[in-house]
């Protein structure tokens, strides 16, 4: 008789757990793609292969927590936020994990010779978009705090200057992002056409790691601003 | 009449037996939901709870129960419409509580979170437009009762909103939380412990004989709660700053203070439920020993017999102690979403209306406002996740309730007839 009490039958699962931890899975994927380019810069093949490996076992773990918590948002669930924000948030979360799947995908199918130059430049840029994704991982992290004070006061301000700081990081990446094209185009000409053409993508996708965590900041700042 | 010289002191017997089995099935089915959020935000253990229920219901049943048992006694049946045949309404009570125990036994093996005020309420209605006809229900009455059905989860989840926007102005979102709880803390405590305290003294204390003028009533309420919030005081301050809790969880430490906290809605709800529903298994005990008593007179006035609502408080604390402990074991494993200052607020608020509805005699029911309670909190944007589906049940189980046992009543009544009047 207990399984129907009025009482528990009440609450609902909490999307606010499974939203962390698919954010904390998320987040190493991408801290993983470090390895990766580690492992590139030092034309270990095996080694970046190892990496994808990893990179895909945590990108299904991800989308395993993503459609459990989806599953378990019935329209009739009541919450202090938006249901389509929350669902918005973790699209946007899930891009990361795609991304960094994308990448490791591209690096094992394709042999991409780091050319001279390229190496401090790519590390920059992929270390900063992993700075990106950790600040957005703890973002994320506060959604508990959020829920207690009710989406206001000095802990919504504290997200919020979290927030600033996470924009400013993703400027950081765009910035470095053209750094690492200028090495790239510098030895355009020792390259083949192709590859180059392959860099250039590579490099808009290592960005998109930092644009998508800089999204779920926005998307977390306009849940705030309601 | 020589029905009731004849077989008077059987009808008070069968009255006590169904009333005790009536208030143990309250004790039974409703222990859970009374205490649900007290032990489901981790407050207080089961055990706990149990203490604090059996005394609470207790006394909230033999000081403040009358009220609410004069509206089940005599307030939904027209007295006049049954003047010269006072046998019918005997045995009307006695089917009344024995359909709604049945009704109430079947619902909570069944898993329906069904009130047991709506059972009662039913049940005699059902009895008085089968045996009686239309004319004898008091449909202002019966009225009022539904209207307040309603209007009491919202009240219960009005007050918990405020409560929980209170506890964010105060203590939340403040630069020291865990300060600003120690300092507000025992101001709530003596909130709990005054109001409750003013209700219940507030010419709410006739049947034991004791009168007091509304100054005194206010001065009592006050040292009382005063007494509360010392106790309060000393328990919150004994609470220290975690930080090693508070790295992972940054409130951790402030809702620590609120556990103690807890215990003192806690008890008010138990109180609260006592007072109102002691009444549903009493009240048409109440009736029939009145009746008897007076040889048949239907519109006698008197008060409730002091032994009648101890009877019936020891039948709720019987209720939760044999089966109400296992639904609460059950239901008790720890509500992750349902933390201290969220439970604090939802019970504070449904104890606070439950015992002012009970003043005025409307027999409400605990469990929805309770879950008017934790509703209110979660529109105040505090609770991760509530399946507003439970509304759709609660409705679903007045629709079912009401006929069913009304249904049962008036079956069980005929039975009766055909055994007593033939």
């Amino acid at each position: 008789m207990a399984g129907n009490n009025p009482f528990t039958s009440l609450f609902g699962r909490s999307p606010f757990k499974p939203m962390q931890e698919h954010m904390r899975t998320v987040n190493q994927c991408a801290v993983e793609t470090a390895n990766l380019f580690e492992a590139l810069c030092n034309g270990e093949q095996d080694q970046v292969k190892e990496v994808q490996q990893r990179i895909f076992k945590l990108e299904s773990e991800a989308d395993t927590i993503k459609n459990q918590l989806r599953a378990h948002l019935p329209k009739s669930l009541f919450m202090p936020v938006d249901r389509r924000d929350l669902l918005e948030v973790l699209d946007l979360q899930d891009e990361i994990a795609d991304i960094a799947q994308d990448i490791a995908g591209l690096l094992v199918e394709r042999e991409m010779q780091v050319m001279e130059g390229m190496q401090e430049p790519l590390m920059n840029l992929v270390r900063r978009c992993i700075d990106a994704c950790e600040l957005a991982t703890r973002i994320i992290e506060r959604l508990d705090e959020l829920v207690e004070t009710g989406f206001r006061g000095p802990e919504s301000d504290a997200v919020i200057l979290m927030v600033d700081q996470l924009n400013k990081t993703e400027t950081d990446t765009d910035r470095l992002g053209l750094e690492l094209a200028r090495s790239l185009f510098a030895q355009e000409e020792n390259m083949n056409p192709v590859s180059v053409m392959m860099w250039y993508d590579l490099i808009s996708m290592i960005g998109q790691l930092a644009d998508y965590a800089e999204k779920v900041g926005n998307r977390l700042r306009l849940m705030l601003a309601r | 009449m020589e029905i009731i010289a004849e077989y008077g002191t059987v009808f008070i017997i069968i009255a006590i037996v169904f009333g005790l089995y009536m208030t143990w099935g309250i004790g039974a089915n409703d222990v859970a939901n009374v205490m649900g959020t007290s032990v489901g935000s981790g407050a207080i253990t089961v055990t706990t709870a149990i203490i604090i229920a059996a005394i609470f219901e207790f006394a909230g049943a033999a000081l403040a129960g009358g009220h609410v048992t004069q509206t089940i006694r005599k307030g939904i049946i027209d007295a006049g419409a049954l003047e010269g045949t006072p046998e019918i309404l005997i045995l009307g009570m006695l089917a009344s509580l024995l359909a709604a125990a049945i009704w109430l036994m079947v619902a909570s093996w069944r898993g329906w979170p069904v009130s047991t005020t709506h059972s009662i309420v039913g049940a005699i209605v059902g009895f008085a437009l089968a045996a009686i006809g239309l004319e004898a229900v008091d449909w202002q009455k019966i009225s009022q009762i539904v209207a307040s059905w309603v209007v009491s989860p919202v009240l219960g989840g009005m007050v918990s909103f405020a409560l929980m926007i209170s506890i964010r102005q105060l203590i939340l979102n403040t630069p020291n939380p865990f300060a600003a709880a120690q300092r507000w803390g025992p101001i709530y405590i003596f909130l709990v412990g005054f109001i409750i305290s003013l209700v219940t003294i507030f010419k709410g204390l006739k049947h034991l004989d004791i009168e007091l003028s509304i100054s005194a009533s206010f001065g009592i309420a006050a040292l009382f709660g005063l007494a509360t919030a010392a106790i309060g005081y000393a328990l919150i301050r004994r609470v220290k700053v975690d930080r090693e809790a508070d790295r992972d969880f940054h409130y951790a430490s402030v809702e620590r203070v609120f556990v103690p906290m807890m215990i003192f809605t806690a008890c008010g709800m138990a109180f609260a439920h006592g007072s109102n529903d002691v009444a549903n298994g009493v009240g048409p005990v109440v009736a029939v020993w009145g009746l008897v008593q007076s040889g048949g007179e239907v519109a006698q006035q008197s008060a409730v017999p002091l032994w009648i609502l101890v009877g019936g408080g020891i039948g709720i604390v019987i209720g939760l102690w044999t089966y109400g402990y296992r639904v609460m074991r059950t239901v008790g494993t720890k509500i992750t979403e349902l933390t201290p200052t969220r439970g604090f607020c939802a019970t504070m608020a449904a104890a606070v209306v439950v015992v002012l509805a009970s003043r005025t005699g409307m027999p409400v029911s605990t469990t929805h406002i309770a879950v008017g309670g934790v509703i209110g909190v979660g529109m105040a944007r505090g609770i991760g996740a509530l399946d507003l589906r439970v509304i759709g049940g609660i409705i679903m189980s007045w629709i079912t309730t009401l006929p069913i046992a009304g249904a049962l009543s008036a079956f069980i009544y005929f039975i009766l007839r055909m055994i007593f009047i033939g």
